[in-house]
């Protein structure tokens, strides 16, 4: 039938190219023209300032250290969930369904549940006080404990993102035929060597898109940091917002969102090019 | 090389018993099919010798060694797969290879036991390929090799055939039987497929409803089937099954009149296969009503009844009957089983 009409794919096609047309690539160009300019002619004032700020280098140190802390962590705990659940008969799904819980809560709400928890005020401390650990409230969260501020982030991040790193491996899990693994085991392979050369190999995409979408997410940190710390913990997407609401400068809130767009696609290539995915060793 | 002793082996999922006492034993070298319908508990029975499965109870031994609590790497035993599981991210050397290297088996006895293996199987062209590179028939044969190149004491086959096409299966079908003789392993295998395990077997346990209904060479069984079940399983045409009425111990089949064993009551169940009666004018034997008359070139192939019972019969294909014919046919007396009409068993073949 699209023989007759070789436009027909296109035109069906195009009402969402031009969505994304409006929507994405006008505001993309319209960003990198506003960090790369100043009084409508090309300049790199934006970055200078953006460079030069005292908060800048930290707020990058930040989002690499959380990212590096807190992915790894995700993947290993979504295939540690990914694996426990397969092996479940019955309730697999309700204990799916309530392990995603998580991904229902804005990012805001996540950040005040654990602030909750962290404050001086909060469920920690009254539960340490109330174990006789310690005498008198707590402060975790301030820039005066960085390393606590830091690990206090970094839990509340895994909590709420290892769900939807756990949702794409269970998906990739259950397209392994379960016959690779048996076979693997009826010819000698104990269970950690037929996670690492059986399994983990046979979800290679899953892993790749898990670990893309992950990391995209990580540099875009904001709500969960800003709810916990607040500035004591500067990183990228927070300081573009107070650079955008605060201090009014467009051009170097700009900045900040095409860095952290070009770090994204940067990671996104060394992804793809690291956990390389060849259709023909696939099942 | 090893036999296996199956001791009352159960295995019930929840409520439903899969396994009702399975006893089978298996002799050094041996080749057993374990033939039935599907959900009829054979591929479990497998799973369980594998270590795939844990039996409810009963034991397994290999070589008087009880195998039941091992993991499956210290059974001794290889495995086929009915879909290969050949590992698509290892190229066919590593695959054929992983069984020796799970054994941590030293580089010059991995590669000479690979070459071997890939050289009875005929895929030493692929050995650098991926496995998706490759045909499901030559992945099967990467299956088998890898299953070969352990050596294993045991090898477990789960209808290794039955995703390939009709005439790569009778080719491949062939080949198996050249290779396990040659290199002489105690198979168990599992098909739903008779004539595979007709071709292949030494001999044949057909299991229906979680109970091995008979065990024995192929021609035993073809022609003394020990139930009704196994006798209209086995065969194509299955075994034809008439209800008919004994007087003074005898079957009256037109002039004939034909003995039946001790023990029978008022009636006796006529077990005749297709092929073994002969063309007789309508009155000098039993009478059938030709519905359809087909003529398949090696065979003429006559659908109908007998006594008003559905009956199918094989006939040579230079006789001339049309549909709606009424025959006689004549059975051959030493190829009659006769069975129970109460409980579908067979009485021995002597008492006749």
């Amino acid at each position: 039938m699209t023989n007759d009409r070789p436009w027909l794919p296109y035109a069906l096609i195009l009402p969402s190219v031009a969505f994304l047309a409006l929507l994405f690539v006008v505001p993309l160009v319209q960003t990198v023209w506003l960090a790369l300019s100043e009084n409508g002619a090309p300049s790199l004032a934006n970055i200078r300032t953006m460079a030069g700020d005292i908060n800048f280098a930290r707020s990058v140190q930040n989002t690499f250290l959380l990212a590096l802390a807190v992915i790894p962590v995700q993947i290993a705990i979504a295939l540690a969930m990914g694996t426990l659940v397969s092996k479940i008969g019955a309730g697999r799904e309700t204990i799916l369904w309530i392990w995603t819980i998580p991904l229902g809560i804005s990012d805001l709400a996540a950040g005040m549940v654990w602030l909750a928890i962290l404050q001086n005020t909060g469920y920690l401390n009254s539960l340490l006080f109330g174990l006789g650990l310690i005498e008198r409230q707590t402060a975790w969260l301030t820039y005066q404990t960085p390393v606590a501020l830091f690990i206090g982030i970094a839990i509340a991040e895994i909590w709420r993102g290892t769900a939807i790193v756990m949702v794409i491996i269970v998906a990739g899990l259950n397209q392994v035929p379960k016959e690779f693994r048996e076979a693997a085991e009826v010819f000698g392979a104990g269970p950690w060597t037929r996670f690492w050369r059986i399994t983990l190999p046979l979800i290679r995409p899953a892993l790749q898109s898990a670990l893309i979408l992950r990391t995209v997410l990580a540099f875009e940190v904001f709500a969960v940091v800003y709810a916990l710390g607040g500035r004591n913990f500067p990183v990228l997407v927070g300081e573009a917002y107070a650079w955008q609401n605060q201090n009014q400068n467009y051009g170097v809130a700009a900045a900040y969102a095409v860095l952290i767009m070009v770090i994204s696609l940067a990671a996104t290539l060394v992804y793809l090019k690291i956990v390389k995915v060849d259709p023909e060793r696939l099942p | 090389m090893a036999n296996i002793v199956i001791d009352r082996i159960r295995k019930a999922f929840g409520a439903f018993e899969a396994l009702k006492e399975v006893s089978l034993t298996i002799n050094d070298g041996e080749f057993v099919s374990l033939l039935g319908p599907s959900g009829c508990g054979k591929t479990t029975l497998l799973r369980i010798i594998a270590g795939l499965e844990t039996a409810t109870a009963g034991d397994i031994r290999i070589g008087d060694r009880s195998i039941i609590g091992l993991p499956p790497k210290e059974r001794g035993l290889a495995m086929v797969f009915q879909n290969y599981a050949v590992f698509p991210h290892m190229t066919v050397y590593e695959n054929v290879a992983f069984g020796l290297r799970m054994q941590k088996a030293d580089e010059a006895r991995v590669k000479k036991q690979v070459e071997k293996a890939a050289g009875l199987l005929h895929i030493e062209p692929y050995l650098d390929r991926y496995p998706n590179k490759l045909s499901g028939g030559q992945r099967q044969r990467v299956a088998v090799a890898r299953a070969l190149a352990v050596e294993p004491k045991v090898l477990l086959m789960d209808e290794p055939l039955s995703n390939l096409d009709a005439l790569l299966r009778l080719e491949m079908r062939t080949e198996l039987k050249t290779v396990l003789q040659a290199a002489g392993t105690t198979t168990i295998y599992v098909t739903h497929d008779q004539t595979e395990a007709m071709g292949l077997s030494d001999r044949i346990a057909v299991m229906h409803g979680g109970v091995v209904e008979q065990v024995g060479d192929p021609v035993e069984i073809y022609n003394h089937p020990a139930t009704r079940f196994v006798g209209g399983f086995i065969g194509n045409p299955p075994m034809n099954f008439i209800t008919v009425p004994v007087e003074r111990g005898h079957v009256a089949a037109g002039a004939e009149q034909l003995s039946v064993p001790q023990g029978a009551g008022d009636s006796v169940v006529l077990g005749l296969r297709g092929e073994a009666v002969a063309l007789v004018p309508r009155e000098a034997g039993l009478e059938m009503q030709v519905r359809v008359a087909e003529p398949m070139g090696s065979h003429l192939l006559l659908t109908g009844s007998i006594q008003g019972q559905p009956a199918r019969v094989v006939l040579p294909p230079s006789e001339a009957v049309r549909s709606g014919d009424v025959i006689g046919l004549r059975p051959d007396r030493n190829r009659i089983t006769w069975l129970s009409p109460e409980s579908g068993k067979s009485y021995p073949p002597s008492a006749a």
